[in-house]
């Protein structure tokens, strides 16, 4: 109970202070996780929609892989990254591991899967309702692709900080391949972990509330941004 | 497909009052006549349609009528190419395969709108048909003018009525100058006003050209617009006949049974 | 799509502004947890990097997982404590010399109640005999680690094989210093540690040392350059720098004075000209 309490008074001090050290690791947090859910939409979005409008062989296989990938552990995906990227891999000669790009690679690989399933699921549904208009009009489905994405943005957003929430919170992946080291790779969920091994639990839980707060935060301006927007564009 | 004429310009009212009824035939038509030969639809093992020939040239508006699962709905989209059949075929013998697509359009029972604004929506149908970016506009304002939706042009679709819905999607099909339309039951949703906009705007669209082939199960409304039915019944044509011959004196007993009220289905 | 477009190349640009960090000069170092998580790189490397424009980037592993690293090449310099490991490392062709540089102890730490009565021992291996012979709970690293490799030679010279009851009354955590002491304080168990993470920890719970000093104890630290022969691209010059620095007088002195809690953490023995 001690520790709670400590905990959100540290929380609070280190927000109202601006302590230098916590801006730089949640801005870190902020550009690395951000990165990587650009990318996963990037590649995420039209995967999914590939998937839900196009018919080939072994279509079902790949979306259960798909599927399954969403419960991909992060110590996992940093695990395999952190071998290719390795100067005794395959991609080390890039001289990656250990920075932020490494990082961004890694969370990316991680959440791609939650937006391409999530995309496919939802572009699936709406094809359902809208294919024979769109056929009608003159749309094959490589055409229909941009069009049933943009009609389903406002579910996609939600997919979206699906993806950006998982990336945000994961510690496994990004503990491997960027290594903590201080001021170069140190996110929100490594310093915990940090301070949690030296015992400082109170500092730790102090983080893991900013953490909390900032996703809520995040969480609650797309909210109201998308509550508005989605009573005008039912 | 390039659009360098404007809308013919008859002398058409922009409110919802009900012309004449007339029957000038399609001013000219590239695809049409439709042939359809020894047409068959087979699902789960259900033979929806059966040996269904008929074809269609141009002129007449031809609404096709029947019980509720007769198959007027599975055969209107047979028509347009939405689906397959079984065995069979479906022939526009007056063009090619592509030209055939691009000159049909069809309206369903329920409009379906993408989460854009009206005049968006009638742009996304014109876009696909590869009409130049300069032309657009101007057919946009002037289909929204004519079937009353002008000043909604920048409304969210789907914050329409539902009428004003349907309006939108006949709109949208008419800003493609199709030269058949095929409508599935494009009433069978609305209130009696609407119903009466939407009949008058594929009215005017009949008389300055476009073929009309249209489900109904209203047998008022057929009255009103038909100038020839055909009548299904479990998967059969079993009658293609002008109007008035088939609302006096239909040639089968399922079609006179179900002009009484008789047969649901 | 205007919008898809203004993304991409924000993403870009977020990109873009990492790769310019890799452009400063920096070397990478491979060390341990326990050593970085005592503090003192903290207070020692600013110094560096204020003389030398060199920014020295720790990754703090266990020795182990510290020795893979800088064996793959994914680390400039070596710096743990655990001296057969470190001169096989250096045998096998991957360092180029190995220096010592401090020393500190291992302490036997465990529940105020002391069930075992390891109290006062002057030797470790009678202590963990003790431990063992009363099925005391004892947490262990059990992560390859240099304190891991250092706790398992004392279990052999004690005779003992502490694995045979690994989940019983040895409770393998198969983690770092600080998330040991965790679960040895969660459960009220013994562990051994390094005096500096001890000092530094704020998570004691019940838990107070209750043998130290025997010499058995000693803690070794030693730094080697990763040797530019294996992996081309290693940083020698700059790691060189590092390595000259740690050892000379400045390094030494900067060392001796790290303090925490008032108590001297590490004492610098590396040997002149070596």
């Amino acid at each position: 109970m001690n520790d709670i309490s400590e905990a959100f008074s540290t929380a609070l001090h280190l927000l109202i202070s601006l302590d230098a050290d916590l801006i730089e690791i949640v801005g870190l947090s902020l550009q690395v996780s951000l990165s990587a859910v650009v990318i996963a939409v990037v590649i995420g979005l039209p995967l999914g929609a590939a998937l839900a409008l196009f018919k080939f062989p072994g279509r079902g296989a790949v979306t259960i892989v798909i599927n399954a990938l969403m419960g991909l552990p992060p110590v996992v995906v940093g695990l395999v990254v952190y071998l290719i990227l390795s100067r005794s891999g395959p991609l080390g000669v890039l001289g990656l591991l250990f920075t932020p790009t490494a990082m961004i690679i890694a969370q990316a690989l991680l959440i791609t899967p939650i937006i391409a399933a999530l995309t496919r699921q939802v572009v699936a549904d709406l094809w359902v309702e809208y294919a024979e208009q769109m056929r009608s009009l003159g749309s094959g489905r490589l055409r229909a692709m941009p069009t049933l994405l943009y009609d389903a943005r406002f579910t996609l957003v939600t997919a979206v900080l699906a993806g950006f929430g998982r990336a945000s919170a994961e510690v496994g992946a990004v503990m491997i391949v960027g290594g903590n080291i201080d001021h170069v790779t140190r996110v929100m969920t490594t310093a915990i972990a940090l301070e949690v091994s030296k015992g400082d639990l109170a500092l730790a839980l102090g983080l893991g509330i900013v953490l909390i707060g900032l996703s809520v935060s995040i969480n609650a301006a797309t909210y109201s941004v998308k509550q508005r927007a989605e009573a005008v564009w039912t | 497909m390039t659009h360098t004429t404007p809308i013919s310009t008859h002398n058409v009212p922009a409110n919802d009052v009900m012309p004449e009824k007339t029957s000038t035939p399609s001013q000219s038509s590239k695809i049409l006549p439709l042939r359809v030969e020894s047409l068959s639809f087979t699902a789960k093992g259900e033979h929806l349609l059966q040996d269904v020939s008929f074809e269609l040239s141009a002129g007449p508006r031809t609404v096709i009528m029947g019980p509720n699962g007769a198959g007027k709905s599975l055969l209107l989209r047979l028509c347009h190419g939405l689906l397959e059949p079984t065995s069979g075929s479906v022939r526009w013998m007056g063009g090619k395969a592509r030209e055939a697509t691009m000159s049909q359009a069809m309206v369903f029972q329920r409009p379906v709108l993408l989460r854009r604004t009206v005049a968006q929506n009638v742009d996304y149908g014109l876009k696909l048909h590869d009409v130049p970016r300069a032309d657009r506009p101007q057919i946009i304002q002037d289909v929204l003018n004519r079937t009353g939706l002008a000043r909604f042009a920048e409304k969210p679709a789907r914050l329409l009525s539902g009428g004003e819905q349907q309006k939108l999607a006949l709109a949208r099909a008419w800003a493609l100058k199709p030269d058949v339309l095929f409508l599935d039951e494009p009433t069978a949703s609305l209130d009696p006003a609407a119903a009466h906009a939407i009949e008058a705007i594929v009215q005017t669209m009949h008389d300055e050209g476009t073929r009309i082939i249209m489900t109904t199960h209203d047998i008022a409304q057929a009255k009103r617009l038909a100038d020839e039915v055909i009548f299904v019944h479990k998967g059969r044509v079993l009658e293609k006949t002008p109007a008035e011959h088939f609302f006096d004196t239909p040639e089968c007993g399922e079609a006179a049974a179900f002009l009484r009220g008789e047969l649901r289905w | 799509m205007l919008k898809l477009k203004t993304i991409i190349a924000a993403a870009i640009g977020l990109l873009m502004t990492f790769q310019a960090h890799a452009s400063d000069k920096f070397i990478t170092v491979a060390s341990t947890t326990s050593t970085a998580n005592s503090g003192l790189f903290d207070a020692i490397l600013p110094k560096f990097e204020k003389e030398t424009g060199i920014q020295v980037r720790v990754v703090a592993v266990g020795t182990g997982k510290a020795i893979r690293l800088a064996r793959s090449g994914d680390a400039d310099v070596l710096f743990v404590h655990h001296k057969p490991s470190e001169e096989k490392f250096v045998a096998d062709g991957f360092g180029i010399e190995r220096f010592d540089v401090m020393y500190n102890d291992f302490l036997l730490v465990g529940p105020k109640s002391d069930p075992a009565g390891i109290k006062g021992s002057s030797k470790a291996t009678d202590a963990l005999q003790k431990i063992a012979k009363n099925s005391s709970l004892f947490a262990s690293r059990g992560d390859d680690s240099g304190t891991n490799k250092k706790e398992r030679a004392l279990w052999k010279a004690a005779s003992l094989d502490p694995k045979s009851a690994s989940g019983g009354w040895y409770r393998e955590t198969g983690s770092g210093m600080g998330a040991t002491l965790n679960v040895a304080s969660g459960m009220n168990a013994y562990a051994m540690t390094d005096r500096a993470t001890w000092l530094k920890f704020k998570n004691k719970g019940d838990l107070t040392i209750l043998t130290e000093g025997d010499p058995a104890l000693f803690n070794q630290y030693g730094i080697i350059l990763v040797n530019e022969a294996k992996h081309p691209h290693v940083k020698s010059a700059l790691g060189q720098q590092f390595v000259d620095w740690i050892i000379s007088d400045a390094g030494q002195t900067l060392i001796n004075d790290y303090k925490i809690k008032g108590k001297q953490a590490f004492f610098a023995n590396a040997q002149p000209g070596s």
